[in-house]
C-alpha cells in the first residue's frame, strides 16, 4: 500500500526553506511573468500549494488561468520568476539544468495532451527512453518497459509505432513512459483532451489504479468536471492564482473498480 | 544512452531523409575522394621523378663544350662538334679528386638495318665508364672494353627498344647490324631504363666505342678525331657534386684559356640540382593538389553544418521530448555530434572508395603512375572525422542548449 514515511525535508535548505512537511510538493509564492516586448503577461501571480504523497489532484480553471504554466514549473521544465519549490525534499531553485534533468528523469513523469511520443519509434522504445537516459542496462530497461506497458494493458502493442496506435493507446504508452522510472509524481496536462469519453474513462482508470496501487502522486489538469471527479482534491485557478482548493468528497470510480474502500489519502495541512 | 542506441537514433534520422543525407555527405565524398586521388597522383608523379632521377645516373655532372671555333669540326657531325676532347676527360679524371668517373661521349642519329628491318636510332659513342656513371647494367652479353674504344673496333651494345624494333623475337647477340654504312657486331643488350624526364625513350640507343663512331662511322679526321660533344662525370658522392662542378670548371678554364662567363668556355651542369628542382616541383604540386582537396573538404563540412542546423530545428520537438524525460545537455550534444560524425565518416569511406577508383582510372587513361598509400587513407579518414566534429559541434551545441519547455512548445 501507500508509503507513509515522514521526511524531514526543506528544513535545512537555506534561508528560503519552506517549513518541514511530509508533502511531496511544496510550492511557495510562485510567480511567472512572460515578457513580450512592451508588455508583460503575469501568468502566475503568487501560487502556494502543498501536495502530499499519493494525493490525486485535479487542477481546473478557465483558459489562460495559468494551469499549464504551473504544471511546467512543478515539472521542472521551466523556472519560476519568483518563488520556492521543494520536490521530494529537494530545493529545485538551487539546481542547475543537468540536475533538473535528473529530477525530471527519476522523480517526475509527464503526460501531455498531445501525447508527445517520439515518431517512428516503437511503443517499447518510447517507454524505454527515461531509463536510457538514467543509464539503466539494456536488459533491465527492456524488462521494466515491458512491465510498464503491461500495466497499461498494451503488452501486445510493444512493437507498434505511434502512428499505428489509437489516441487512447498512445496516451497509455505515454503513461507507461511516465511510470517506468518509478517516479513518485505523475503530471498530466489535459491527458484526455484529445480523447473521446469512453477512452478518457479507460485512461483515467489507469491513473486511478496507479494512484491507489502504487501510491503515485498525480496532478492532472482538466477542463471537464467528470474527469476532475476522479480526483481526491480539486484546485481551481483563476487569473494566475488559486481560487478554490477543496477535497472531493464523492470521488467517481472508474468502471470495473471497487468503490472507495479504505483508500488512504495523505491529507495535507489546511489550505489558505 | 548507449553508444549503440545513439547510432540507432542517427541511422533512423538518416533513413528518414535518405536523399538529404546523401547530398549532405556528397561534399565529404567529393572532398575525401579528391584528396585520395590528388595525393595518389602527386605521389605517383614524385615517384616517377625519383625513378627518372635514379635512371639518369649517380651524382652525375655533364660537361658541355662551348661553341667551337675549331675549323672543320662541324662537318658531318652537326651540333655534336665542340671544343671538348678526350684529353679533357683524362685531365678531369686525373686531377679532380672529387670526380670518380669521366666518360667522354659523342651523339648522333643513324639508320640501323638488320636482315631487312630498318630503324632510325640514336647512336652514342663512349667509353666503358659510361655504364658506372649512368648506373646502367648490361642485361645480356657484354659491354665493349677500353681496348675496343682505343682500337675503334666495330662492335656495339643495343638498348631494348632497338632490340624490339629491329630483332623482334630474335637473339641479337653475335649478329652483325649495319649502322649507316658500317657493319658492327652486337656484343650485348642493355637493361631497360624507360623514359627520361623529357619523355625521351632512353632505350632507343645504340652504344658504340667512342673511336668507332668518330673515325669509322663519321670518318672524322684531324682535330675532330679527338673531339667529343660531352663528358659525363660522376662525383664521389652526392655531397661532392658542387665541389666537383667548381673543380672541373676551373680546370677546363685553364685548359681552354677562357675566363669565367665566356660563352666559348665549356660549362658544367650539376644534374643533381636539376633533380632536386624536379623533386621540389612535384612536392609543390602534391601540396597544391592536397590543398585543393582540403578546401573541398571544408566546403563539404559547411554543408554538413548547414544540414545539421536544419535538422536540429526540425527536430526541436523531439529534443524537447527527450529533455522532458531526462536527457541532459550532454546527451543531446553527443547525439547530434555523433550524427554529424557518422555522416562524414560514411561520406569519407565512400569517398575513399571513389578516390581509389578515380586514381586507378586516371593512371589507366592518362598512363600516369599513381601511388595509393595507407597514409592518404588514414589522413582522409581522420580528416572526415575532424570535419564531422568541427562542423557538427556548433549545431549539436545549439541543440543541447535548447530550453526544454520552448523546445516542447515548438511547432
Ligand atoms: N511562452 C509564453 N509566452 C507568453 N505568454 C505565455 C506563454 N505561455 C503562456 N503564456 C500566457 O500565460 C497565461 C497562462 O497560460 P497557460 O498556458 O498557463 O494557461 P492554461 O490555464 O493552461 O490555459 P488552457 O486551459 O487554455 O490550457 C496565458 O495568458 C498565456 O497567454
Ligand atoms: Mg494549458
Amino acid at each position: 500500500m501507500v508509503a507513509r514515511e515522514r521526511r524531514e525535508a526543506g528544513a535545512a535548505s537555506g534561508p528560503t526553506a519552506v517549513a518541514s512537511s511530509d508533502a511531496l510538493i511544496v510550492v511557495r509564492n510562485f510567480t511567472k511573468d512572460y515578457v513580450m516586448g512592451d508588455f508583460t503577461v503575469n501568468a502566475l501571480r503568487g501560487v502556494s500549494l502543498e501536495i502530499g504523497r499519493a494525493e490525486f489532484v485535479a487542477v481546473m480553471g478557465p483558459s489562460g488561468s495559468g494551469k499549464s504554466t504551473f504544471m511546467h514549473l512543478i515539472g521542472c521544465l521551466d523556472r519560476p520568476t519568483t518563488g520556492d519549490y521543494l520536490i521530494d525534499g529537494v530545493n529545485v531553485a538551487s539546481l542547475d539544468a543537468d540536475e533538473r534533468a535528473e529530477i525530471r528523469n527519476n522523480k517526475i513523469g509527464f503526460v501531455f495532451q498531445g501525447f508527445n511520443l517520439l515518431a517512428r519509434t516503437s511503443a517499447l522504445e518510447n517507454v524505454e527512453l527515461p531509463l536510457a537516459y538514467a543509464g539503466v542496462p539494456t536488459r533491465e530497461r527492456r524488462e521494466r518497459s515491458e512491465a510498464a506497458l503491461e500495466a497499461v494493458g498494451l503488452s501486445d502493442r510493444a512493437g507498434h509505432l505511434p502512428n499505428q496506435l489509437s489516441g487512447g493507446q498512445q496516451q497509455r504508452v505515454a503513461i507507461a513512459r511516465a511510470l517506468v522510472s518509478g517516479a513518485p509524481l505523475l503530471l498530466a496536462d489535459e491527458p484526455t483532451g484529445n480523447l473521446d469519453s469512453k477512452t478518457s474513462d479507460e485512461v483515467m482508470g489507469i491513473l486511478v489504479r496507479m494512484n491507489e496501487e502504487r501510491g503515485i502522486t498525480i496532478v492532472l489538469v482538466t477542463h471537464e468536471m467528470d474527469i476532475a471527479e476522479y480526483a481526491s482534491r480539486v484546485v481551481v485557478f483563476r487569473d494566475g492564482k488559486i481560487e478554490t482548493d477543496r477535497l472531493n468528497q464523492n470521488r467517481r470510480r472508474p468502471a470495473g473498480m471497487p468503490p472507495v474502500a479504505a483508500v488512504p489519502v495523505v491529507q495535507t495541512k489546511a489550505r489558505a | 544512452m548507449t553508444f549503440f542506441g545513439l547510432v540507432r537514433i542517427a541511422v533512423r534520422a538518416f533513413s528518414r531523409h535518405r536523399l538529404r543525407a546523401l547530398l549532405t555527405a556528397l561534399g565529404i565524398i567529393i572532398g575525401v575522394g579528391a584528396f585520395v586521388t590528388m595525393v595518389a597522383i602527386g605521389r605517383g608523379a614524385s615517384e616517377k621523378v625519383n625513378s627518372q632521377i635514379a635512371s639518369m645516373g649517380t651524382n652525375m655532372l655533364v660537361v658541355f663544350g662551348g661553341s667551337s671555333n675549331m675549323g672543320g669540326a662541324r662537318g658531318g657531325m652537326g651540333s655534336s662538334a665542340s671544343s671538348l676532347t678526350d684529353s679533357d676527360a683524362d685531365a678531369i679524371r686525373t686531377t679532380c679528386d672529387t670526380v670518380k668517373y669521366a666518360a667522354p661521349m659523342i651523339n648522333s642519329q643513324a639508320q640501323i638495318v638488320w636482315n631487312g628491318s630498318n630503324w632510325a636510332s640514336s647512336i652514342t659513342g663512349t667509353t666503358p665508364e659510361y655504364l658506372a656513371i649512368r648506373s646502367w647494367n648490361v642485361q645480356r652479353g657484354a659491354f665493349f672494353g677500353q681496348r675496343d674504344v682505343e682500337a675503334g673496333n666495330k662492335v656495339c651494345v643495343l638498348g631494348q627498344t632497338v632490340v624490339d624494333q629491329v630483332f623482334g623475337g630474335d637473339d641479337p647477340i653475335g649478329q652483325f647490324i649495319r649502322v649507316r654504312t658500317l657493319s658492327c657486331q652486337v656484343l650485348g643488350v642493355m637493361a631497360r631504363k624507360g623514359q627520361n624526364q623529357m619523355g625521351q625513350d632512353q632505350d632507343d640507343v645504340v652504344l658504340m666505342p667512342l673511336n668507332t663512331v668518330r673515325r669509322k662511322l663519321f670518318n672524322m679526321g684531324g682535330a675532330a678525331a679527338s673531339s667529343v660533344s660531352r663528358i659525363l662525370l660522376s662525383a664521389n658522392s652526392a655531397s661532392d657534386t658542387k665541389r666537383a662542378s667548381a673543380q672541373v670548371e676551373a680546370l677546363l678554364r685553364q685548359r681552354h684559356h677562357t675566363v669565367e662567363g665566356d660563352p666559348e668556355a665549356p660549362s658544367v651542369r650539376d644534374l643533381t640540382e636539376f633533380a632536386e628542382m624536379a623533386q621540389e616541383t612535384t612536392r609543390t604540386m602534391t601540396l597544391l593538389l592536397a590543398g585543393i582537396a582540403a578546401v573541398s573538404l571544408v566546403v563539404g563540412g559547411i554543408g554538413i553544418m548547414n544540414i545539421m542546423l536544419v535538422s536540429v530545428t526540425e527536430r526541436t520537438r523531439e529534443i524537447g521530448i527527450r529533455m522532458a524525460v531526462g536527457a541532459k545537455g550532454k546527451h543531446v550534444l553527443v547525439q547530434f555530434l555523433l550524427e554529424a560524425i557518422l555522416l562524414t565518416l560514411a561520406g569519407g569511406l565512400v569517398g575513399m572508395g571513389l578516390g581509389t577508383g578515380a586514381a586507378k582510372l586516371f593512371s589507366d587513361i592518362m598512363e600516369w603512375p599513381t601511388e595509393l598509400g595507407w597514409q592518404s587513407y588514414s589522413i582522409g579518414f581522420s580528416f572526415s572525422m575532424v570535419v564531422g566534429v568541427v562542423f557538427g559541434f556548433y549545431p549539436a551545441w545549439r541543440a543541447s542548449r535548447l530550453d526544454p519547455i520552448e523546445a516542447l512548445r515548438y511547432e
